[in-house]
């Protein structure tokens, strides 16, 4: 009901704010002259409803931050003295609320006491009176100040320059939200892992080989378990090599096929067919690890007399080894494709085959752009979550094999902070270390790469 | 070679002999690259297709389901109930509500299982003998709420008898599907041997089908009863988290997009925002679900399992592409468009929001779509801000607890019933996919409508 009364008055304040502005706006044309006048109507309108709102928003924000509190303390002042020292933190959030349930109409089961009933009539007076407080003072405050937006309208105000300052001030804002989401991420990994680092020292985090942390809830403070990096480091690295070694022959064979040889009717129909692989969620890729891949792993294993678990770096590296396919092949087309023609048909003049003019000639010239792919889609692997998690096993011991369940620095972030939000031991803290060791190793790989891939480009402008 | 008329062949030299061997060796190589090449775009296509078929394959069984149809008789012998409160003259609301509560409480703890139970009797073939456990085993847990909220709804029904379909369980269902070996012992078997007899029994006489799952879109999560698990709550919960992420990423992504691309000087402080934004793209996801547990909710102490935070995290993270998509898009706009429009005296502000904006219209549609499509299926920042959490109810509101349709799959794959969940992940992975599918093919046919008639 109170929503929709505030609404409404903003819609009305708009609505006669833009009016006002516009009609006079307009007025100014016709006596002027349309020519000697700044600005056209509608920016006088909107000059108008942006003096008139804003006012009027700063007042209904400021009660609804400070309204409840004030509320409140009328309420606990209207309960007498020698109930309020009888009644616990508990015993009066009740009391208040059993008050408020009574002034609203609702209503309360059971008998309701005299001083509560009064309390309650207070109240509601005292709601209606503020309510109608704040929406005379918002109402009033844009009056005044629509009146006076009107008054300065004339021939030579620059509403337009005004309102369209505004606009770039807006837009300036929202652009300044990319930074803050960096500045966001940056401080608190920082300021947690820190925290994190009070209770383990670096060195025992960047070079310990063990990772086992204890659970919070044993209540033994001086034991708070191992938190050794290389264990996980080491079962990210497996993920991250396997899969370019699924990836990259596979997405850089398929870009040359696409570039170099394919009509272009196969490739108006492949290349989109391949870019799927990129869109498909990867908690699906996890669960096509899980029941069908690892198990045929294991299959295949036992029939040539190897143990490969079902959930392994092997499972996790090859699921996602498909998944970074489409990235290799669309980065490296779009390189192949910037390597110069005269390259191209120079080596064709020299008698070259198409497949040695490909070998000899395109892909060394294209060479750092496809290294800058692969480290873009390097860094992709180490930071999926999802197919390691369900995949690989959740084992973080180091290994020297990949064909055993294994554990990497995402999905240690996953299992340490699930279901425990209250950041005060290490054993969540450590997920903002690993997720700054993430970041990093992520940031340097992408880094290198851009700089890699945009001297590519400079070179063959 | 070149001259038809040589009078006799001459014997080829042993150069000739050399290059025709190299040449031989060459154009071999150049078959095997090429055949390389195919083999590559196969084994490509090859995972797209078997992750495809896969998919299906497990998943479609599970959109039909054991039901059972059965004449439920609510008998007053069973149930003993008072009648229901009529509401006294100035009454208050909460006192009515009190006596309502007790009312539907007196009904919560009668034994609703012995009306199943005489419902399953009744259906049961004369002289079959079956325990109760056993034959309690067949419907769902739920059976009993069920026919306790109908009656609530209708308290009319005393007395009377109704055919009702009711879910049988998820042994029940895995039995009548086979997906269960009917060799093994009775030891192995989650059923007795008179309830997978009278399973049978009832398939045979058609008092139990296997009917479109439709509980799969219109429950929600139930642990108790397995067989009811639907995707109702993590639906609501996705689609208020994408609203959120529309709200907010689209005029935030294409506001700041227009001012790096048309209005910011060419600075230091606009190449730090450019090279930032790149950087944010390539964040893996996980870091902006860390971001959300120690910002929203322990630096703002916004709601845990919240489809708001998770629509705020995802909106940060869709951000960037939308920014780049955006940004491209106003560059290739022609500075024709640009310069006609400042020759007319159209400020800056008015030359980019009447003229070049419009025209980038499709574009910016296409990235939002794909941003979103993104959005929804992104599942491991949602685990750190506490969406996994387990909710059996349909979010009301954006600040209600809830899960999404990928963080359920991720439920539902851990599910100890691997017999029968293995399915419902499946059909579950089909609709998320469904949707995903539907969003890309929505932008396609958008954008190639919106640029024909530019």
């Amino acid at each position: 009901m109170n929503s929709l009364i505030i609404a409404g008055l903003l819609l009305v304040l708009l609505g006669l704010s833009y009016q006002t502005g516009w009609s006079k706006g307009r007025g100014l044309a016709t006596t002027a002259g349309s020519l000697n006048v700044h600005s056209r109507p509608q920016y006088h309108a909107a000059r108008v409803a942006i003096w008139t709102l804003v006012p009027a928003l700063v007042i209904l924000v400021l009660w609804g931050l400070l309204g409840s509190n004030l509320t409140r303390g009328y309420l606990v002042s209207q309960i007498p003295a020698d109930i309020l020292l009888g009644l616990d933190q508990a015993g009066l959030d009740a009391t208040i609320q059993r008050i408020g349930a009574l002034a609203s109409g609702y209503g309360v089961a059971g008998d309701v006491q005299p001083f509560e009933q009064s309390a309650a009539d207070a109240l509601r007076s005292f709601q209606t009176i503020t309510f109608l407080a704040v929406i005379a003072a918002a109402a009033g405050l844009a009056i005044l100040a629509l009146l006076y937006a009107r008054s300065r309208i004339s021939p030579r105000l620059r509403a337009r320059n005004h309102v369209e300052r505004l606009v770039t001030a807006g837009l300036m804002l929202c652009s300044a939200i990319a930074i803050l989401t960096t500045v966001g991420i940056m401080l608190s990994l920082v300021f947690e892992a820190i925290r994190f680092f009070s209770f383990i020292s670096p060195v025992e985090f960047f070079f310990g080989t063990v990772w086992n942390p204890t659970f919070s809830s044993t209540g033994n403070n001086a034991n708070y378990g191992q938190y050794g990096l290389l264990p996980l480091l080491t079962g990210t690295l497996w993920v991250a090599t396997i899969s370019s070694l699924v990836a990259v022959p596979i997405g850089l064979m398929t870009a040359i096929y696409l570039s170099q040889y394919a009509p272009s009717r196969v490739r108006a129909i492949v290349k989109p067919l391949i870019e799927i692989l990129a869109g498909i969620p990867t908690i699906v890729y996890g669960f096509f690890a899980l029941v069908t891949v690892g198990p045929f792993l294991k299959a295949m294993g036992a029939s040539v007399g190897l143990s490969i678990s079902a959930t392994s770096a092997l499972t996790a590296g090859l699921v996602m080894g498909i998944m970074i396919i489409p990235f290799i092949s669309s980065l490296s087309d779009d390189i192949l494709n910037q390597v110069p023609r005269a390259m191209r048909d120079g080596s064709y003049g020299l008698g070259a085959t198409q497949s040695e003019t490909i070998r000899q000639v395109l892909l060394p010239a294209a060479l750092p752009g496809i290294v800058g792919a692969f480290l873009l889609a390097v860094s992709r692997a180490i930071g999926e979550t999802m197919i390691v998690v369900l995949a690989a096993g959740n084992s973080p011991v180091l290994r020297g094999t990949p064909l055993e369940p294994i554990s990497t620095i995402t999905v240690s972030i996953v299992n340490q902070l699930t279901g425990d939000t209250d950041f005060t031991g290490p054993q969540s803290l450590v997920a903002f270390a690993l997720g700054l060791t993430l970041f990093v190793m992520t940031l340097l790989l992408n880094i290198v790469a851009l700089y890699i891939v945009r001297r590519f480009r400079e070179q063959y402008e | 070679m070149t001259d038809p008329t040589a009078p006799a062949r001459k014997q080829p030299s042993a150069r000739t002999l050399q290059v025709r061997a190299s040449l031989r060796r060459r154009h071999l190589s150049e078959q095997i690259f090429r055949i390389m090449g195919i083999v590559a775009i196969c084994a490509a296509l090859g995972f797209v297709a078997l992750l495809f078929t896969d998919v299906l394959r497990k998943g479609i069984p599970a959109f039909h389901q054991a039901t059972l149809h059965l004449d439920v008789t609510y008998d007053p012998a069973l149930l003993e109930i008072d009648p229901i409160p009529v509401r006294a003259a100035g009454q208050s609301d909460a006192d009515f509500r009190a006596q309502m509560l007790r009312w539907q409480r007196g009904i919560a703890m009668l034994n609703w299982n012995k009306v199943v139970e005489a419902a399953m009797r009744a259906a049961t073939p004369a002289g079959f003998e079956i325990d109760t456990k056993s034959l309690l085993s067949i419907p769902e847990t739920n059976a009993r709420h069920v026919l306790r909220e109908a009656f609530v709804a209708d308290p009319s029904l005393m007395g009377q008898t109704r055919r009702f379909d009711l879910l049988a369980s998820a042994n029940a269902d895995n039995w009548s599907k086979g997906n269960i070996d009917r060799t093994l012992g009775d030891a192995q078997q989650q059923l007795s041997p008179s309830a997978r007899q009278l399973i049978d029994t009832f398939e045979a006489n058609g008092t139990l089908t296997q009917d479109f799952a439709w509980g799969l879109f219109t429950n929600v999560d139930s642990r108790a009863a397995p067989a009811s698990a639907g995707l109702a709550g993590a639906f609501m919960g996705s689609l208020y988290m994408m609203l959120v992420v529309i709200c907010l990423s689209v005029p935030i992504g294409v506001a700041s997009a227009i001012y790096l691309e048309e209005f910011a000087p060419k600075s230091r402080l606009t190449d730090l925002i450019e090279v930032n934004i790149n950087n944010l793209a390539a964040v893996p996801s996980i870091v902006f679900g860390l971001l959300g547990a120690a910002v929203f909710i322990n630096f703002f102490n916004l709601p845990r399992s919240a489809p708001l935070v998770g629509g705020l995290v995802l909106t940060l993270m869709t951000l960037p592409t939308i920014i780049i998509a955006t940004r491209a898009a106003l560059q290739g706009v022609s500075p024709a468009l640009r310069q006609a429009a400042l020759g007319l005296g159209a400020s800056k502000t008015q030359m980019v929001f009447h003229h070049v904006l419009p025209v980038t219209f499709p574009s910016i549609l296409t990235a939002t779509i794909i941003g979103v499509a993104q959005a929804l299926g992104e599942t491991a920042p949602l685990l750190l801000i506490g969406m996994n959490a387990f909710v059996a109810a349909v979010p009301g509101s954006p600040v209600d607890q809830a899960t999404a349709l990928p963080v359920q799959i991720f439920l539902w794959q851990g599910n100890e019933n691997r017999n029968f969940f293995e399915a419902r992940t499946s059909a579950a992975i089909m609709v998320l996919l469904g949707l995903m599918i539907l969003l890309n093919a929505i932008a396609i046919i958008l954008r190639s409508r919106l640029e024909k008639r530019a």
